[in-house]
């Protein structure tokens, strides 16, 4: 028997069909307590390789005999190191995670959520590992990204596979927690790249203002995406009606939680446009628009097919941060005890903007740990 | 910062992940407890990484600097006598004590730890000479001055001050706990 390596696509299979695995986690306390490979069915013990250079033995009676192993470390070096001495010892069915949380951090997987006005489709892109998600709107040969994240070859190749070029490329925000793929998607694919005017003040190169009540049209079916300012993440952040079906709604409503306004430090301004925007603008639309968000914090926000996602009206029942009545009871939720802001917000927005350009392996670095846009 | 001296250096540049605690590992067993290694690394998991290891291993992470695209980590070896917290020489003050010293009157302070550990952080006014440099270094502490010997927990202190009042220094005080809980001002080599 020797060492097995599991990819994050099987892994991201694992946790999506709510499967179990025993997880090793050899990255030290302070990461894996940050952020960790997350399933509902997942087990874990976490011990730092440093601590089993000498051998397996702190840890030999936490091991299970029974069940596969996935060791897992920052980049794949270390996990394979272990998992080789756990094979050395006996243990059978040990894996390493290829590519280690870097690659489990970059894994996307696509899921279809709507079929769309005359054979148009709407895919999500989960992005497990940063609960992070994306969008493309395919009709006939054209398709819009929507919040496309940094990984643009996942959406370049998949519109391909579907014969179709990316014509558009929206973002709902300036994106403080990961880095956005919009604007290398329009350098690469010739697309039009749409960012809020009002969150582009500092921005470095050439976009297309979306302003409120914009309607972009994708494809042979002419598919509409309805723009619609919807501030308090950010004082651009504009949402998205897509078909008059889908309500596109960024980083400012998700399915258990809401936007928080405080990471470009203005918390105080911000917070009266949020309240504006979920207890006044959201409910001059349609109850029974599907909110489709930009992001999702735990893995209890996936649905039975992995997708996340929900009604408006269900939202306005069940969302905490929805039925706050008191304006000052909302306000201090949403600026006080918020939690620790994403690792490098501030160099994340400054890449944002074509401030600075940092090489591949600093963009991967950046956007290490969870991504943390919520107030439940 | 100006090169710092050690004892040994190891390059792990261009290894990944768990190598440079594998390699830090094996070197630092053939080094003499209290002696200080360089592990020269490039990759960016070794920062966090090599400091837990070390300190879970009772090794002093003296700290980091980090160069053009090169992470120096100064280590320096368990050395198992300085846990025996008793001390022979006789006239000891405790670290508030010098802080009193220190501003009320001429004294001098000679803070014998390694060069490494003197880098990352000693009392401003005091001068370095390591513990295995002192005896051939005496002329240039002076003998009209009180004399006050501070390491990290007190011990290579104790031993510094036998030696230089064996040496015919009168006025030598051991400075203990020492640099271990030193809450007061302090300077780094940069």
């Amino acid at each position: 028997m020797s060492i097995q390596t599991m990819n994050v696509k099987e892994v991201a299979k694992k946790a999506l069909n709510k499967e179990q695995l025993f997880i090793l986690d050899v990255r030290n306390e302070d990461d894996f307590n940050d952020w960790k490979i997350e399933g509902e069915q997942f087990s874990y013990v976490n011990t730092p390789y440093f601590d089993l250079i000498d051998g397996i033995d702190p840890i030999k009676d936490q091991l299970p005999t029974d069940q596969d192993i996935l060791v897992v470390c920052a980049k794949g070096g270390s996990s394979e190191f272990v998992g080789e001495m756990l094979v050395e010892e006996g243990y059978e069915n040990v894996y390493s995670l290829e590519g280690g949380m870097k690659a489990w951090s970059e894994h996307l997987e696509p899921i279809k959520v709507a079929d769309l006005t005359d054979g148009g489709e709407l895919y999500q892109f989960v992005r497990l590992g940063k609960g992070c998600l994306s969008y493309m709107i395919i009709s006939g040969d054209e398709a819009a990204t929507i919040d496309a994240v940094r990984m643009t070859d996942v959406f370049v190749d998949f519109a391909k596979e579907k014969g179709a070029n990316i014509t558009h490329a929206l973002d709902t925000h300036l994106h403080a927690d990961h880095i956005s793929g919009g604007r290398r998607l329009a350098e690469e694919t010739g697309a039009t790249y749409w960012l809020p005017p009002k969150d582009a003040t500092e921005v470095q190169f050439e976009y297309k203002p979306l302003n409120d009540e914009d309607v972009i049209q994708v494809g042979s079916s002419n598919i509409d995406v309805h723009a619609l300012y919807s501030p308090g993440h950010t004082i651009g952040s504009t949402s998205f009606i897509v078909d008059d079906q889908y309500l596109l709604s960024g980083d400012i409503l998700f399915v258990n939680s809401i936007g928080r306004p405080d990471l470009a430090g203005k918390a105080e301004d911000w917070v009266g446009d949020l309240r504006e925007t979920l207890y006044s603008r959201y409910k001059e639309v349609s109850s029974d628009l599907y909110v489709l968000p930009a992001h999702f914090m735990t893995n209890d926000e996936l649905n039975n097919d992995g997708s996340v996602g929900e009604k408006l009206g269900t939202l306005y029942e069940k969302n905490h941060g929805l039925n706050v009545e008191d304006e000052n009871e909302f306000r201090s939720m949403v600026t006080e005890n918020l939690p620790p802001q994403p690792n490098s917000h501030q160099e994340i927005r400054e890449t944002n903007m074509g401030k600075i350009s940092p090489d591949h392996d600093r963009q991967r670095e950046m956007e290490i740990g969870p991504n943390r846009c919520a107030i439940q | 910062m100006t090169e710092i001296k050690v004892d040994h250096v190891l390059d792990s540049k261009g290894m990944a992940c768990p190598m440079p605690v594998v390699k830090t590992r094996k070197e630092i067993d053939q080094l003499e407890p209290g002696k200080v290694l360089l592990v020269e690394a490039t990759d960016p998991g070794s920062k966090a990484d090599l400091k837990a290891w070390s300190e879970r291993g009772g090794h002093q992470y003296l700290g980091v600097v980090e160069e053009d695209d090169v992470i120096k980590h100064y280590i320096r070896k368990a050395s198992t006598d300085e846990a025996n917290e008793e001390t022979t020489h006789e006239n000891k003050v405790d670290n508030e004590q010098l802080k009193q010293k220190l501003t009320a009157e001429n004294v001098t302070l000679v803070d014998v730890r390694e060069p490494a550990e003197y880098a990352f952080g000693h009392i401003p006014s005091a001068v370095s000479i390591p513990f295995g440099e002192l005896e051939a270094r005496l002329n240039e502490i002076k003998k009209d001055q009180a004399v006050y010997v501070v390491c990290r927990t007190g011990n290579r202190s104790d031993l510094a001050a036998q030696l230089l009042t064996e040496k015919g220094f009168e006025n030598v005080y051991n400075v203990v706990p020492g640099m271990s809980t030193w809450d007061g001002d302090i300077d780094r080599s940069e």
